[in-house]
């Protein structure tokens, strides 16, 4: 692995990026009006909006980021640049950590507005801060891009892809005690919940909400989020072959 | 007497654990020279050219690139492929495409800039250097690919359907710079299903059904076939074994 290819694989993503503006504001400004949104739904319950808007800004980076890097991973399939790169003198990582590198950055600065927004414009008050919120943001679109990368290995097709929010995603929302607190649900739900990544990202942004320092449960949920982004990373390199 | 490039015994490839794509090939292919893969579609020219440059799973057999096992590590210097898609970014410009790919061979920063401003030069598309991709015609995307697939100066270039598509002053212009590369010592294997293309060759593979139905010169072929051109040739051969 070489950090200079890594660095220029990451490089050309958010140079594709730059270059597809629709995407790049879709990204970016979606979650904020979202959370306007959500702002107004809450409008006689501003206590509930005030729990509610961290949690969206752990569940928004990593659905993003999601989308993004498995169409972005299965065009690099389909289109035959995958076959050029993997007959080049570069290794899977190199392709594997650019990704992964690139959306992080953007979910960093989509998370920053979205944090601006919410923590700024809406009034929200989180009682760890704002930095903590943004790593936890980070954390999540870490993990979106890493189980983005792994499931693009099956689908083959972008409407395929798309498709799989539906099954790797939605019963993490389900059921990461964004709508239920997770005490509440039926037992072999809360088990469920348990193994589910989202639930951690959830979870990380609650702690933060509620508590001024870093907790041992913050740090617990993190290390989940990102143990469970560099197994996704590990899985989906194998799924890159050499020989097909 | 030349040097083989590439060996391969016996190999047969079956895609899907079902179609036979190429069954029991043995060839020698010559360094230095221009070699076609000519054949109908579906002949087996695509799995075997990703055989040879490692991305294509044997089922039996075995291919030797410059002496090392096909797909080996220290080919990857050596050799370029270009797909018979276009396989460039859409969404980036012709100067980043290349540029991206340069970088995959550890040429740095400061080398880049006159590197893939010589590259464009050679495939003549310096005044497209700064448009997207996406904005070119099929004609200027097929020689950005192949402008991708002549950096890191390989010394073996595999070329699935490079002309496909092109107008025919184009496609003089691509032999023209084809021949220089061999002439500068790169081995060039070009599939194509265009018999005019084979005569241009200076040895010819001639596929059918995954199976390798002559090799030989141009001339040898119609030689031995009694015939004027690739094109009869090749009807002779499937003549006879039909």
């Amino acid at each position: 692995m070489s950090w200079y290819k890594t660095l220029a694989t990451a490089r050309r993503v958010l140079t594709q990026l730059s270059h597809d503006r629709r995407t790049l504001a879709l990204v970016l400004l979606v979650p904020c009006l979202l959370l306007v949104l959500l702002k107004y739904v809450f409008q006689g319950e501003p206590r509930l909006f005030n729990n509610l808007a961290p949690m969206m800004l752990g569940i928004f980076p990593l659905f993003m980021m999601f989308l993004v890097t498995s169409i972005a991973t299965l065009r690099e399939r389909t289109t035959g640049t995958l076959d050029r790169l993997m007959t080049q003198p570069m290794s899977k990582f190199d392709l594997i950590f650019g990704y992964a590198l690139a959306f992080s950055l953007l979910g960093l600065l989509q998370a920053s507005i979205a944090s601006l927004v919410t923590l700024g414009l809406l009034g929200v008050t989180v009682m760890g801060g704002t930095l903590p919120v943004l790593v936890v943001a980070v954390a999540a679109a870490f993990l979106g891009t890493a189980l983005g990368l792994l499931v693009s290995a099956f689908a083959t097709s972008e409407f395929q892809a798309v498709q799989l929010v539906m099954p790797i995603l939605m019963p993490q929302v389900l059921l990461c005690g964004l709508f239920v607190a997770r005490d509440h649900m039926a037992r072999p739900l809360q088990w469920l919940a348990d193994f589910l990544p989202l639930t951690y990202s959830v979870d990380a942004m609650k702690q933060v909400t509620l508590n001024a320092s870093v907790t041992t449960v913050l740090q617990r949920d993190l290390v989940v989020v990102l143990g469970c982004g560099i197994l996704a990373l590990i899985l989906g390199s194998i799924t890159i072959r050499r020989q097909e | 007497m030349t040097t083989s490039a590439v060996k391969i015994q016996n190999l047969s490839v079956v895609l899907s654990g079902k179609f036979k794509a190429l069954k029991a090939i043995d060839v020698l292919l010559a360094e230095g020279r221009i070699t076609g893969f000519i054949g109908p579609s579906g002949a087996g020219k695509t799995t075997l050219i990703r055989s040879i440059v490692g991305r294509q799973k044997l089922t039996s057999g075995s291919i030797t690139v410059f002496g090392l096992p096909a797909g080996s590590p220290q080919l990857r210097e050596q050799l370029s492929y270009m797909t018979q898609e276009s396989s460039v970014y859409t969404d980036l410009s012709a100067r980043e495409n290349l540029s991206y790919f340069a970088t995959m061979f550890g040429i740095k920063r400061a080398a880049l800039k006159p590197l893939v401003a010589d590259i464009l030069k050679t495939v003549d598309m310096t005044k497209q250097a700064d448009q997207l991709a996406s904005q070119l015609s099929s004609g200027q995307k097929q020689r950005l690919s192949l402008a991708a697939a002549l950096i890191g100066f390989p010394k073996l270039m595999v070329l699935d359907e490079p002309t496909v598509g092109l107008d025919p002053v184009l496609r003089e212009r691509l032999w023209k710079l084809f021949r220089q590369l061999t002439d500068g010592g790169t081995t060039l294997l070009i599939s194509s299903h265009v018999m005019e293309e084979a005569e241009r060759c200076d040895d010819l593979l001639l596929l059918r059904d995954g199976r390798v139905l002559a090799q030989g010169s141009p001339q040898a072929l119609c030689d031995q076939t009694g015939t004027k051109s690739v094109e009869q040739s090749f009807l002779k051969l499937v003549g006879d074994k039909i």
